[in-house]
């Protein structure tokens, strides 16, 4: 955690590109025209040759497949960057403004405690799980116990009010399907909490550095907004790109078979609700249009979907690193797998 | 990504959505309570290019040295969905998916009743999910009597043509077609994606989807006509 701390290594060949012909020293203009076009360049030759195939770059996308393709892809990205607009801008307002021993005097000193906390917090906060991660990015950063801040993360997309409300029309008549959610999600989430908190290590996090602000609260909210929106988006873009091509391409004859199987339905219905990556506030819909599938099964879709899927995962490991994701998804999963299936049994 | 181009990719995200909104365009992709969603994100970007631009200038005006800002690399690909969102423009989904696409009728859950229709409305205008739902779980008991008309696109189940519309949930992504089968009136040479206003009387046939295997309920067309694809295609 002291890493993401450390201030960025300031880095003067950029500036001295911005500077004006006269000021510029010559070794340093030297120096920019060898490290080839800038990004700057790079993008103004992107958007000229855009407008300039505009028309031929059109005919190459009238494709069937490539224009549902794309359509998948633009809605995901569209529907999730203002949620990611909202938690970077929370984020943000988290790293600028709330003083540093804020999170000390409210979050209980042990973190056996400060997990189920943290579980509860995100049932009352509404989050989506776009707007989650950087938030729990900013808490890490804070000082807050991992363990806290990844249960916070996870809860708060599964069982925030907007989500039960939607769980609750979704399935009309059909109470024990809302309580059966947050139950399995809070257990799932406080497992992993305690989980982290006995086997996690530290040195799996990798929070990419935010600049050492001494400049004032504002520069460092901008800031913070700006860095955390084009890492975190750009991830989603993957996410985004995974989700839409799987939705395209995979046939959904393939899950006719396996429904009516009791274990492989809840399985296949937990690998769906990785790949298909749908936002929580809307999984309980698509949940109930599975009809052949038993309700245990589409509990396990709506509780594994909010912790993890392929978007989610994506952003992760912008936020957290790589070495974290690689082992937060998967644990996350069997995590949620498990307790949709124990709480299955009993409640539904 | 140099901050200038950070500040560029911004604009252009955030403009993008800006775009989407003001065109209503936005309504191919993500349902209409969305718009409140797009167009404040969009502007904040905005401001947060705003801001960026200020400062870089600020700080080539100063000759300050400043702080580079070579960061996320990934941010690159914020492009893609500007070329998505501005470039290609995807129409909504239409017959291609519907037709691999299992009926949604399973999403209604049966209700308990169904309110009876106007009797001094003739024909009476249905969505395609509503005159399903009532045509499945009440066997068209309010149905019976009555000359509906539904609005959907054209698509083909084999050599029959089929009215469908897309019902989606949160986002496009998830959009899946609610499926109705003509008999009765059914003009030939009908094509994949036209959108028809259709009237005609409840019709008991009903047949399965070969996809999923729900029930695909039927209407006896009595007329056809075709019809601007109206600016939501989802329900």
């Amino acid at each position: 955690v002291t890493a993401a701390r450390a201030p960025m290594p300031h880095n003067g060949t950029v500036s001295a590109d911005l500077a004006s012909p006269e000021t510029r020293p010559p070794d340093a203009a030297r120096r920019a025209r060898r490290r080839g076009p800038t990004s700057l360049q790079a993008l103004a030759l992107l958007l000229v040759f855009g407008l300039t195939a505009r028309p031929g770059l059109a005919d190459l996308f009238t494709a069937p497949a490539f224009q549902a393709w794309a359509a998948r892809f633009v809605a995901v990205c569209v529907q999730a960057f203002p949620f990611l607009v909202l938690g970077v801008v929370l984020s943000a307002a988290i790293a600028a403004f709330v003083p540093a021993d804020f999170f000390h005097r409210v979050v209980p000193k042990r973190t056996a405690l400060a997990v189920p906390v943290a579980g509860l917090a995100g049932a009352v906060v509404p989050g989506c799980e776009c707007a989650s991660v950087p938030v729990a990015g900013a808490l890490v950063r804070r000082g807050v116990a991992p363990a806290a801040a990844f249960t916070f993360m996870l809860a708060s997309p599964a069982i925030n009010p907007i989500v039960v409300v939607s769980t609750f029309v979704a399935f009309p008549g059909n109470p024990e399907m809302v309580a059966a959610r947050v139950a399995a999600s809070l257990l799932a989430a406080v497992s992993i909490g305690w989980l982290w908190a006995r086997l996690g290590k530290t040195e799996w996090l990798r929070l990419p550095q935010h600049r050492h602000h001494e400049d004032g609260k504002w520069p460092a909210f901008w800031a913070a907004i700006r860095h955390d929106f084009l890492h975190a988006g750009g991830y989603l873009v993957i996410g985004a790109a995974i989700a839409a091509s799987l939705n395209t391409l995979v046939p959904e004859t393939w899950l006719q078979p396996i429904a009516d199987h009791p274990v492989l339905g809840v399985l296949a219905l937990a690998v769906l609700a990785v790949l298909v990556s749908i936002c929580s506030e809307s999984d309980a819909f698509v949940a109930a249009s599975l009809t052949q599938f038993s309700p245990t099964a589409k509990l396990a879709f709506m509780v594994v979907g909010p912790f993890v899927d392929v978007k989610l995962a994506a952003m992760q490991a912008g936020t957290f690193g790589r070495r974290f994701a690689a082992r937060f998804a998967p644990a996350a999963f069997c995590a949620a797998v498990l307790a949709a299936a124990l709480t299955g049994t009993v409640l539904l | 990504v140099r901050r200038d181009a950070q500040a560029i990719i911004l604009l252009l995200v955030g403009g993008g959505m800006i775009r989407l909104a003001w065109t209503g365009d936005y309504l191919d992709y993500v349902k209409p309570y969305a718009f409140w969603l797009i167009l404040p994100a969009g502007l904040i970007l905005l401001a947060v290019a705003g801001v960026t631009a200020w400062q870089v200038w600020r700080e080539r005006a100063e000759a300050d040295d400043g702080h580079g800002h070579g960061e996320p690399k990934v941010a690159w690909l914020l492009l893609a969905p500007v070329v998505g969102m501005l470039l290609v423009a995807p129409d909504a989904l239409g017959s291609y998916e519907a037709e691999r696409t299992g009926t949604v009728l399973g999403a209604e859950e049966a209700r308990s009743a169904y309110p009876e229709l106007p009797d001094d409305t003739d024909p009476v205008p249905l969505t395609l999910l509503d005159y399903a739902a009532r045509a499945i779980f009440d066997d068209g008991a309010t149905l019976e009597g009555h000359r509906v008309q539904l609005r959907g696109f054209i698509l083909y189940d084999g050599d029959e043509p089929q009215l469908a519309r897309m019902v989606v949930s949160c986002c496009a992504a998830d959009a899946r077609p609610v499926k109705l089968g003509m008999e009765g009136e059914v003009p030939a040479g009908l094509e994949p994606d036209q959108w028809v206003e259709v009237v005609g009387e409840y019709s008991p046939r009903q047949g399965r989807d070969e996809i999923n295997g729900e029930l695909v309920p039927y209407i006896e067309v009595e007329s056809v006509t075709g019809i601007p694809a109206p600016d939501n295609e989802y329900q």
